[in-house]
């Protein structure tokens, strides 16, 4: 237990103590941050007053989010799996970044539910036991469900994995490799079901459809790499942490080839709604195209399309993606593109028309992107101050140094013995 | 037809909407203060510790039959206060072999909105910014059937003055360029001189109390549920305001709080219930329940009150001798949208 105190003031030291560049930088995120603070104090004062929403469209800027960022803490998975299924040695020596990504977007994800709720106060009536879970019927609560216990897989996996490396103790593989399997599974789950909880409406007919699933998954799986290197890129650049080559290369080859499929779902998509063309394509048309003279969303959808189309070409071509400006400039237009793919092609044009056939445009009010902005700022805060602890700790930087570490486990145990242990032949420089 | 089928439609003033929306606007940082001041006090003051009670109050389908009466109590108190007149919380629960129904006769509607704004006045609405109506009346132009409009939208053929060999190309077929025939295309915020209008007919919508509510699936903490006697209702005080339900409802029933609701004591109606009309707060959804509080006295609901051409209908509908019963035995009668297997209890008919 005091060697778990020792390991919170080492870490918090640690991350204390930067350039005044990193002190600028957390700076204006907390200021930013701020302003999430207050949006959510006036939400719980005057209601969603403020924001644009309306009976028409009652879903926007902050749903829209949500379900983006869902979609990248499951990308995480794209940095776990390689490393834990296919041993991919270069992802597995960073995959606690990956780990601190999934986390921080799920924080974020209930960063944006709680401007999301009408009544964030009463937020404890979905709690089992004190409230009440309609589970399994809502779907909602499966959502729910699913993200929270991706948190806390996610923080097991690594908070366990640091706290190991920080005492130099072998990692249990029988509790950790389980784990670390499950947050894999756990992953698909939390964007199938946050698909589900919106293509289980047929009262909206441009989400009634049964490829929404995989489709959030390959954009996900796009767009979550691509910030996954845009972050690496800088931790690289930043930071005395090696990121190797291989494991940027390999992320950067499933945001290609995910965001590829994502391209094929949307053109089958596009296909089987406008051949036929029914009403309950209305929608779509909307989006593509304007109708009744409203085409407020169409040079978004277009730009996106326009984004995702180019970075996909730009990254077919392996000397493109091999070298880190250019790719970074790829990785950018897909994160770009996705967002704009989910909030101003997914979430908005679905409620245009009503069901019963109203059009009514929706844009966001400066109050809505305002929180929308601190609660980004508030996330990219705690990614900075997470990553920076796990760098420390992955650097040796943070360290526990004491004689209680015990040479002996790795001479006794040597198939659990990971390469930060001060008895693995790695560590000394020797090959086995 | 008589002078008052020819009513005119109501308007709504605008400028006295903008006017209170500054005002609104203006009493915020007071209002911000009094809910601080409300949540951190510590004394007995009966405001006080009535929103406490409430804050932390069950669902009312879960409470005891002391707990309702307690919940009743206090909000009977709160009410009176705020409104300045005595106002009366009923917590009638559903009569025995009683299933509500409601049949409109689309033939006889005039489009007055008259059920539209006795519903608002019977119910409480919040009167402005957000201005919330349960019923709206959607205008149904005859004109996309006319004769001139028929053929409208072929891709030029033979017959055409403009057709040219490079027209054979994708054959879209018959009116492809506009929705002609296409239902719920109509409107709702027709503001003609008199109604009803010689091009026109209208298809009032409102909750349709379905059998199998879309609404009441979707809802994480089951704030919205079915009533024995057929009414979905809403516990207003459970509601967290996620909007799954305005979101899942195919008939756009649902209407949102998005602000503390506007409504001024004069026009305040006391006698209330619990699941029905009882005034709402901010951030919560509502919707139509077939004036419960009315209906489960035996009365009729606002609406088919004020129908000044007897186009609604409602009753019991598992009494053989109903009104209600007799339309859908003998009339031609449909329900919205009945490919979605929501199984409404509001039908509409023809004679």
């Amino acid at each position: 237990m005091t060697l778990l105190i020792k390991f919170a003031i080492d870490s918090i030291v640690y991350i204390l103590k930067g350039s005044v560049k990193f002190y600028a930088w957390l700076a204006l995120l907390g200021f930013l941050s701020l302003i999430y603070f207050f949006g959510l104090y006036q939400q719980l004062v005057h209601g969603l007053i403020f924001t644009n929403f309306n009976d028409q469209v009652s879903w926007g800027l902050y749903e829209s989010n949500f379900i983006f960022l869902v979609g990248v803490a499951a990308a995480a998975v794209t940095v776990v799996f390689p490393a834990y299924v296919y041993h991919h040695k270069q992802l597995k020596s960073i995959v606690v970044l990956g780990e601190m990504v999934a986390i921080t977007a799920v924080t974020m994800v209930i960063l944006f539910i709680l401007l999301h709720l009408g009544r964030a106060d009463r937020l404890w009536h979905i709690i089992p036991g004190i409230g009440i879970f309609n589970f399994p019927n809502s779907m909602l609560t499966w959502d729910v469900l699913v993200l929270n216990v991706y948190l806390g897989l996610n923080v097991i996996c690594a908070f366990y994995y640091l706290y190991k490396k920080y005492t130099h103790q072998p990692l249990n593989d029988k509790f950790y490799l389980p784990v670390v399997y499950i947050s894999i599974v756990w992953a698909l789950s939390i964007h199938t079901v946050t698909a589900f909880l919106i293509n289980t409406m047929p009262a909206r007919p441009m989400w009634f459809h049964s490829m929404m699933p995989i489709k959030f998954i390959s954009t996900a799986f796009a767009s979550g790499p691509a910030l996954i290197i845009i972050a690496f890129l800088i931790i690289k650049r930043t930071t005395a942490l090696k990121i190797e080559d291989e494991a940027i290369e390999l992320l950067a080859q499933i945001a290609t080839w995910c965001l590829g499929i994502a391209l094929f779902l949307a053109m089958s998509e596009i296909v089987t709604e406008l051949y036929p063309s029914t009403e309950h394509s209305f929608s779509l048309k909307y989006l593509l195209f304007g109708k009744h003279g409203l085409s407020k969303l169409v040079p978004w959808i277009w730009s996106s399309f326009t984004l995702n189309i180019v970075a996909f070409l730009l990254l077919l071509n392996p000397n493109f993606r091999k070298n880190h400006n250019k790719l970074l400039i790829a990785c950018v237009m897909i994160f770009v593109g996705v967002w704009i793919e989910k909030g101003m092609g997914l979430v908005v044009p679905a409620y245009i028309p009503t069901p019963i056939g109203e059009f009514s445009e929706y844009t966001p009010s400066l109050f809505e992107i305002m929180n929308a902005i601190g609660a980004w700022a508030l996330g990219l805060m705690m990614f900075t101050i997470l990553a920076k602890g796990a760098i420390g700790v992955l650097l040796g930087e943070i360290s526990y140094d004491s004689e209680a570490v015990k040479k002996s486990d790795c001479d006794k145990e040597p198939l659990v013995c990971h390469s930060f242990c001060p008895g693995h032949p790695s560590s000394t420089g020797k090959e086995k | 037809m008589s002078e008052e089928k020819k009513e005119i439609a109501q308007d709504i003033h605008t400028s006295e909407e903008d006017k209170n929306r500054r005002d609104f606007m203006k009493d915020m940082g007071a209002a911000a203060l009094a809910g601080a001041a409300a949540l951190l006090t510590n004394s007995d003051d009966a405001e006080a510790t009535s929103t406490w009670a409430e804050f932390f109050q069950k669902n009312y389908r879960l409470m005891t039959e002391e707990e309702k009466k307690d919940a009743i109590l206090r909000l009977e108190q709160r009410y009176s206060e705020e409104y300045g007149k005595t106002v009366t919380v009923d917590g009638a629960p559903p009569m025995k072999d009683v299933l509500f129904g409601y049949a409109l006769n689309i033939q006889k509607c005039i489009g007055c909105r008259r059920c539209v704004y006795a519903c608002v006045k019977e119910n409480n609405q919040s009167r402005n910014n957000p201005e919330i109506q349960w019923i709206r009346v959607i205008r149904m132009e005859k004109g996309n059937f006319s004769t001139e409009n028929m053929d409208k939208g072929y891709p030029a053929g033979e017959g055409d003055q403009t057709y040219t060999n490079k027209d054979y190309g994708i054959q879209v077929g018959g009116n492809a360029y506009i929705n002609a025939g296409v239902t719920l295309e109509g409107q709702h915020y027709y503001q003609p001189e008199q109604v009803p209008e010689k091009d026109a007919f209208y298809f009032p919508i409102q909750c349709m109390q379905c059998e199998k509510p879309p609404c009441v699936k979707v809802c994480p903490v089951r704030t919205t549920y079915r009533e024995p006697d057929g009414i979905v209702v809403i516990d207003y005080n459970w509601c967290i305001g996620c909007r799954m339900c305005i979101s899942a409802c195919p008939y756009w029933a649902r209407r949102f709080n998005w602000g503390d609701p506007n409504l001024p004591a004069q026009e305040m109606n006391p006698k209330t219930h619990y699941l029905g009309n009882r005034p709402r707060m901010r951030g919560v959804a509502e919707k139509c329940t077939f004036c419960l509080q009315r209906t489960r006295q035996g009365r009729y609901t606002a609406c088919v009150e004020v129908c000044p051409v007897g186009a609604r209908k409602f009753g019991n509908l598992l009494d053989p001798g109903s009104e209600v019963r007799k339309i859908l035995d003998r009339k031609r009668v449909f329900r919205l949208k009945a490919d979605l297997n929501t199984y409404p209890k509001f039908f509409y008919f023809i004679d």
